[in-house]
């Protein structure tokens, strides 16, 4: 039994999301080796050697594989499932995009955003938003699966696996790289931070929005989330975005700023350990899976908040 | 250019779902169905295409039951020119959608096949990338911008972090995000004229694809309930509370 994770990186730094869908792959069984495959991306395999209980660690450089595409990455990865049993990658963006590509070429039916291993054929998985909890057992000969970060903790650190260098095919591929515009923020990214402040509606722009969420994030050290109506408002960027069609969070702390608390948004944010809520109206649905709720104008609470810590 | 559409009939988004006691899936006797609305999403953005110019014809495709006739006929009215139903009154998993998906672009050659990039019933988030490697064709995930001319396709992505601009060599699939628009509601007088486009019926038989399911569901339960915790008279008393707790 060998299981290959794909890592997710930036060609610099590994992401946190990597650690834990190795834990995934570990609870799956067997051997598990890592793939990094990037542009430059020595340090990441270096880390990824490092991860605690990793067999070895195949690092393919190249042009092609700088952003990662999924027409390149299916190229390189498709040939290389002859010698493993699963392919595991974390359903980050970059797992979302190129894993079904390998599912079909590999004639897999894929196990999404798992959150949950019963064994080599089941597994466990969220539907309709989190709303139903779905146990399903694969008939296919390898797995193909995406693994939700929040549902596994990262393996530890102190390995010393071998890293090996793979030959990656150099296409040309049918998609290319343009150009991106990621934003540069020192706050915590918002699927690993610890704590989270998150803004709805009902802050009304996107000055304000700023106004008063910026400085509550930077006093705890917390990352900013919004919801999809703060997101559609135009008040926050997309990547901001919490619940079920975009970031999946577990913070430590996830104080939620004016938001009603769609069954879409909780979706994203319900696991998260300690929970507040601040709202005018005290019937929003937000105040049900609170663990403090404050009905009060936000305006002034958020304010107040930030002075208080 | 052709643009095909393929569009999923889905527990409508407002819709609170209800697990069946029997932990065999969810309930959807009596409960409102809708188009999936990631697929409006790319219905909207295939007939902008066609008002510009760019595309000359959109063709709606729906894999499910009778019903599904509806969904085609919501994309109709939304301006689509025609429709293709697969009946079937099965569950097909992504991979057999992408299997007869990769049909029918066979026997319509579009130009570009737009899809949501998942549908809200089961989440997978798998179809448009799945039938983009079944015909070799590239793909612009999670579009929040796209831009097609001269056979190439330039689509904006929304990525972890930020935005990412890949360029397609055409034909390509590409699968919507959020922002990408906002579907226009279809006017009396179009949904008139819509039931007057023509539908092709089809069953997966005509195909010769194996579509049988690979995954089988051993049980679909509740989410663990989370209980509602204490209302705080002040921000002192959250703060406080906070603290206790650890959490600050």
């Amino acid at each position: 039994m060998a299981v290959l994770v794909i890592a997710d990186h930036d060609n610099a730094a590994l992401s946190d999301a990597t650690a834990k869908t190795v834990t995934a792959a570990k609870t799956f069984g067997g051997d598990v080796d890592v793939l990094v495959a990037g542009k430059g991306a020595g340090d990441v395999a270096a880390a990824a050697a490092g991860i605690d209980g990793v067999r070895k660690v195949l690092h393919a450089d190249g042009e092609a594989y700088e952003k990662q595409l999924a027409e390149a990455m299916e190229a390189l990865i498709v040939p290389m499932m002859d010698g493993y049993d699963a392919l595991f990658a974390p359903a980050t963006t970059m797992g979302k995009n190129v894993t079904p590509r390998i599912a079909a070429k590999l004639d897999v039916m894929q196990l999404s955003d798992i959150i949950g291993i019963e064994g080599q054929d089941t597994f466990v998985r969220p539907i309709y938003a989190g709303n139903a909890i779905m146990t399903v057992k694969s008939a296919d000969a390898k797995k193909v699966v995406t693994v939700r970060g929040t549902a596994f903790d990262a393996a530890g650190t102190g390995g010393s696996a071998a890293v090996e260098t793979v030959d990656a095919p150099a296409g040309p591929f049918k998609a290319a790289f343009v150009s991106e515009e990621i934003v540069e923020s020192d706050r915590p990214e918002l699927t690993a931070a610890k704590r989270i402040v998150s803004g709805g509606r009902a802050l009304g722009s996107a000055e304000e929005f700023e106004r008063l969420m910026n400085p509550l994030a930077d006093k705890l050290g917390a990352a900013v989330g919004a919801s999809r109506a703060a997101v559609d408002a135009g008040y926050a960027p997309n990547d901001y975005q919490v619940g079920q069609t975009g970031k999946i969070v577990a913070p430590e702390l996830y104080i939620a700023v004016g938001i009603s608390g769609a069954i879409q948004h909780l979706a994203g944010m319900k696991d998260s350990k300690i929970i507040v809520a601040i709202n005018k109206d005290e019937e929003a649905p937000i105040f049900q899976v609170a663990d403090y709720g404050l009905v009060a104008d936000l305006f002034n609470a958020v304010p107040e908040l930030t002075d208080a810590l | 250019m052709k643009v095909l559409v393929p569009v999923k009939r889905v527990i409508d988004y407002n819709v609170k779902v209800r697990v069946k006691s029997d932990q065999t899936g969810v309930d959807l006797a009596n409960v409102k169905m809708s188009m999936n609305p990631f697929d409006e999403i790319s219905v909207e953005e295939a007939v902008r295409m066609k008002e510009a110019g760019t595309a000359t014809e959109v063709v709606a495709v729906s894999i499910g039951p009778q019903q599904a006739q509806e969904t085609i006929r919501t994309a109709l009215a939304m301006g689509a020119d025609r429709g293709i139903l697969i009946k079937t009154d099965d569950d097909v998993e992504p991979l057999g959608v992408a299997k007869l998906l990769a049909k029918v672009v066979e026997e319509e050659s579009p130009d570009l096949v737009i899809l949501g990039k998942q549908a809200i019933d089961d989440d997978s988030n798998q179809t448009g990338q799945m039938l983009g490697a079944l015909l070799g064709w590239p793909q612009g995930t999670f579009a929040s911008e796209v831009k097609a001319e001269g056979g190439k396709v330039s689509v904006t992505r929304e990525v972890d972090g930020g935005l990412q601009t890949v360029a397609l060599e055409g034909p390509a699939i590409v699968t919507t995000d959020l922002r990408l628009n906002e579907p226009r509601y279809a006017s009396l007088p179009n949904i008139m004229k819509a039931k007057k486009k023509p539908i092709d019926m089809k069953e997966p038989g005509d195909y010769g694809v194996d579509i049988s399911p690979r995954l089988t569901v051993v049980k679909v339960t509740e989410p663990p309930v989370r209980e509602a915790g204490e209302k705080v008279e002040d921000v002192a008393t959250l703060v406080e509370k906070l603290k206790t707790a650890g959490a600050v």
